[in-house]
């Protein structure tokens, strides 16, 4: 065995060569079947039937995405008209997403910027207290959004306390709450990716701009902004991916009347609709558009890798 | 020579750092401080007590609590143990063995757990089981729980491993030690605080999950997320919060945890993970 | 790692030994959320030795879809109303038992014995019967309440604090009864106004939610809450200046029943647990806890005086309760629609 290495001078990844795919083996195993296989399988579910009063009839049917579609009428037996319900619903989702996203960058970059310019201990005490929310059980912390602006909760209690109100504002069950809580789960996902962009940060290149007589307004937006843009796009991502499939925030904080494509799913399912060929069809519409974004992010990275060598 | 204006400092941004942390904390905080609140009404003050505290472990829900708090333990346990064995195995594979065939697919693959939006593998998993006829229960959370974790254990690994050159090894084989000895004797110890680090955040990963053991738990089968979900629903009740308390603390403890333990490793090697 | 591993395996199996036996000695139980005081599950299994689980829901239909999308088999009794105890022995979802099984049979009520959805009682009995309306927070509203407008056609004060069952049998039966037509009308006129009915009152509605719908009450997030007859009770006792309408349209009743589900993983101890219920003391319990009626000969010699005396329990003589109809599949397919379209 020990013989190995003198067939040829050692490189520093080769010490297992040739093991590489037994290595591999589990973990193509466990995700292969139990992840990529499930997908498929949810795939053909959303072309099967639906049984009358909940389960599946192994039949192949186009309904589910007709009933995401298009709409027949009460009886079924109308014209089909685009049906915007479910446009609308995955519409509200995007916004929504696209809303926080935006948010959790404005709060978000300045933050991850004056993290990273901090030294020593203040930089690792600021850093690790971005990092404990993102760790910390999103239920909890949904739970913790909502008794907090609820009608008689302590945002309103001290609000109308401190005489900026008379009456509680109603927050609990509207669009804003929800928004609240998707800008609130996923905030420190947008921190984290700058704050490693801005670390690899050159500053001489801003010293360099000031020495030309740059304004720091110049030197932010077009020397900082493009050199950080890759952490600023995964951060993005990594706000707007979870965010277009949250579930617990619509739940919890925007009642049923304030659906989002997770709540939307998660009603086929759990809720009283019991109509799994719709909710598979409409997680497949979820992950398409999520593969979409994905696909533009690595072309992105690609052109960004070649743009700075 | 000092230059006048600071190029790092602008306008604002430290008033916004500190907006960002008082948002990200305040919600917590305020449940914190109410978990301790003596009176019945979870809206008004009525003085500092521990009797919600006393009401988790000793109250009407108590026992469902235990059990469901035993139920997420149990398989955070197992299920950071295997991912982490697994995303060991992968980053050894990734990073130490040379080109191999579907080496690209696998780090995709690996990586795409999170990639996936996690209602979105929930169904998957849901249907999945369910068409193949594979009775719900404590196998179906464990097995989706792996799925998730590997990728969270694999990236503090594979991020200690590529700061360890494999000079170690070689010396090793040099020494006529098997490659499985070096591996054990070597690698394994050199790596041991990435993959302790790897493993408490599958761990704290496994445990905080909601939305894929909702869908995927067995007849009369909670975790603790699914317990508070289930009670929460309902109406945010005191016990709630300070159940909600305890396992936040667990959280930061954990995460706390799993960084000093990274520190530790960069530290004794002086190398940047 | 050797060591891990082993470890993770054996773990694995025992996992694997845990989640596959039903193992002597246990119940488990499928029912609705907040309905079953642990005292009384507690008082079970010191009795029989039985290790009881119990998993909730929030409305019939839920219940249904989950049995019929696989939990079937994994549970041995649930707790369906009157209507939906017909359509799920309709499905094949029940098992029958016969008297003899049940020492206590005789005590269930002889006007609950023979009914019509499930004459004789071969796969069911009475768990608690009460009514469904809506509850009025009086602090908001001093006007006649004994009307359904107050969920359909509110009055300005109300419009959007109103909180509606997230429960279709109930909804759809007040729509019926608030354009005073049929329950499951076949007239493509009349499905077509409840549907109008539903899409013209939801702008008033702040949520539709079962599992809230005493909490909103309490923190007055809502002034008017469709709810069950029970939870309007515990809704006061907890603060909330309610009263329960018994509208002059008509109101829901129902009677909740524990079915025997098919198989059953552990039928025995689901028939020791119904007889277990059947005690007039046990049913007692329960109607102390859940605030309706039982439907037990006997058990009033043990009820708690107030929960006897609640107005939610005591309606008005001429008032009209209607039980909710089980649709025929024709109707029932247009129902589903229009829910859809209340809840999208």
């Amino acid at each position: 065995m020990a013989g190995a290495i003198s067939s040829g001078p050692p490189t520093s990844t080769r010490t297992y060569q040739g093991l590489g795919q037994y290595l591999m083996l589990p973990s193509w195993v466990i995700i292969g079947f139990f992840l990529v296989l499930p997908v498929g399988m949810m795939l053909i579910y959303s072309f099967l039937t639906k049984e009358f009063r909940g389960g599946v009839i192994w039949e192949f049917s186009l309904s589910a995405y007709d009933q995401f579609f298009f709409d027949r009428g009460l009886f079924g037996d109308e014209p089909a008209k685009i049906e915007w319900t479910y446009i609308t619903i995955f519409w509200r989702s995007i916004w929504q997403a696209a809303l926080a996203t935006v948010l959790c960058l404005i709060i978000g970059f300045p933050t991850a910027w004056f993290i990273a310019t901090r030294s020593g201990r203040n930089k690792a005490i600021l850093l690790f207290l971005i990092t404990i929310p993102y760790w910390v059980n999103l239920l909890i912390r949904t739970i913790s959004m909502k008794f907090l602006i609820r009608d008689t909760g302590p945002l309103n209690t001290w609000l109308i306390e401190f005489g900026l109100i008379s009456e509680p504002l109603h927050m609990v069950n509207t669009n804003f709450a929800v928004q609240l809580g998707l800008f609130y789960s996923y905030l420190p996902f947008m921190v984290l990716p700058i704050y490693a962009s801005v670390e690899r940060y050159n500053n001489s290149l801003s010293e360099a701009a000031a020495d030309l007589y740059a304004s720091k307004f110049v030197i932010l937006s077009k020397i900082v902004l493009p050199m950080v843009k890759p952490g600023i796009i995964a951060g993005c991502i990594l706000v707007f991916v979870p965010s277009l499939g949250a579930f617990l925030a619509p739940d919890l904080l925007g009642g049923a009347k304030n659906f989002m494509i997770g709540s939307l799913i998660e009603e086929q399912f759990k809720g009283n609709a019991g109509n799994w060929p719709f909710g598979a069809a409409a997680s497949m519409i979820l992950l398409s558009m999520v593969l979409v974004v994905l696909l533009f992010y690595a072309r992105a990275q690609d052109k960004g890798g070649q743009n700075h060598g | 020579m000092a230059r006048k204006v600071d190029l790092k400092r602008f306008p604002g941004f430290q008033s916004m750092t500190y907006l960002c942390l008082i948002l990200l904390y305040a919600p917590l905080l305020i449940v914190m401080v109410y978990s301790f609140n003596d009176s019945r009404s979870i809206t008004s003050w009525g003085g500092i007590s521990l009797r919600w505290y006393e009401d988790v472990f000793f109250g009407l829900e108590a026992e469902k609590f235990r059990a469901a708090a035993f139920n997420s333990v149990v398989i955070a346990i197992i299920a950071a143990i295997t991912s982490t064995t697994i995303a060991t195995m992968a980053a050894t594979g990734m990073l130490r063995a040379g080109k191999f065939r579907g080496k690209s697919f696998s780090f995709a693959l690996i990586n795409l757990p999170l990639m996936v939006p996690e209602i979105v593998t929930a169904v998957a998993t849901l249907i999945f089981f369910s068409a193949i006829g594979f009775n719900a229960g404590y196998l179906t959370i464990l097995i989706a729980h792996i799925v998730f974790c590997i990728p969270f254990a694999y990236l503090p690994i594979a991020a200690r491993m590529q700061g360890i050159e494999d000079i170690y090894e070689q010396a090793a084989q040099d020494l006529y030690a098997t490659r499985f000895e070096a591996f054990k004797l070597i690698l394994l110890p050199l790596m041991a605080p990435g993959i302790l680090s790897g493993f408490l955040l599958a761990f704290i990963i496994s445990l905080d999950d909601f939305i894929i053991t909702n869908f995927v738990k067995g007849a009369g089968i909670e975790t603790l997320p699914t317990a508070i979900f289930g009670a929460a629903k309902q109406g945010i009740k005191p016990n709630i919060m300070a159940i909600s308390t305890l396992l936040l603390l667990v959280s930061v403890v954990f995460v706390t945890l799993s960084y000093l333990i990274g520190r530790m490793g960069q530290n004794k090697n002086g190398k940047q993970i | 790692m050797k060591h891990m591993l082993k470890l993770g395996a054996s773990a694995l199996a025992l996992m694997l030994a845990t989640s596959t036996a039903h193992a002597e000695g246990k119940l488990s139980i499928y029912n609705w959320f907040e309905y079953m005081p642990k005292e009384l599950l507690d008082k079970f299994s010191a009795e029989h030795g039985i290790e009881v689980t119990m998993d909730t829901y929030d409305s019939n239909e839920s219940m249904l879809a989950a049995l019929k999308a696989g939990k079937l088999g994994s549970y041995d009794v649930s707790v369906p109303g009157d209507y939906m105890v017909k359509i799920m022995a309709s499905e094949g979802l029940l098992d029958t038992f016969s008297k003899d099984e049940l020492s206590n049979f005789g005590n269930i009520e002889p006007k609950w014995v023979d009914v019509s959805f499930d004459p004789g009682r071969k796969s069911s009995i009475p768990y608690q019967w009460g009514s469904t309306s809506f509850a009025v927070n009086r602090d908001a509203f001093s006007g006649d309440i004994a009307t359904t407008d107050m969920i359909f056609n509110p009055p300005a004060e109300l419009k959007g604090k109103i909180n509606v069952l997230d429960s279709q049998g109930e909804v759809l039966a007040f729509a019926a009864l608030h354009l005073g037509i049929p329950q499951c009308s076949t007239d493509r006129e009349q499905l077509k106004a409840v549907n109008d009915l539903l899409q013209n009152a939801k702008p008033h509605w702040a949520s539709i939610s079962s599992d809230i719908a005493k909490d909103v009450l309490v923190s007055r997030e809502a002034d008017v809450g469709m709810i069950w007859s029970g939870f309007s009770a515990k809704a006061r006792e907890e603060g909330a200046n309610v009263e329960y309408a018994f509208p002059k349209q008509g109101y829901v009743v129902w009677m909740d029943n524990v079915v025997l589900l098919k198989d059953a993983p552990n039928r025995e101890n689901a028939l020791k647990f119904m007889n277990f219920l059947l005690e007039p003391e046990n049913a007692a319990t329960l109607t102390n806890f859940a605030q309706y009626t039982a439907g037990v000969s006997g058990s009033g010699a043990f009820l708690n005086p107030t929960v006897a005396a609640l107005p939610e329990s005591n309606p008005p003589a001429d008032g009209n309760g209607v039980f909710v109809q089980a649709c025929s599949e024709e109707v029932q397919k247009v129902y589903d629609t229009i829910w859809t379209n209340l809840k999208k």
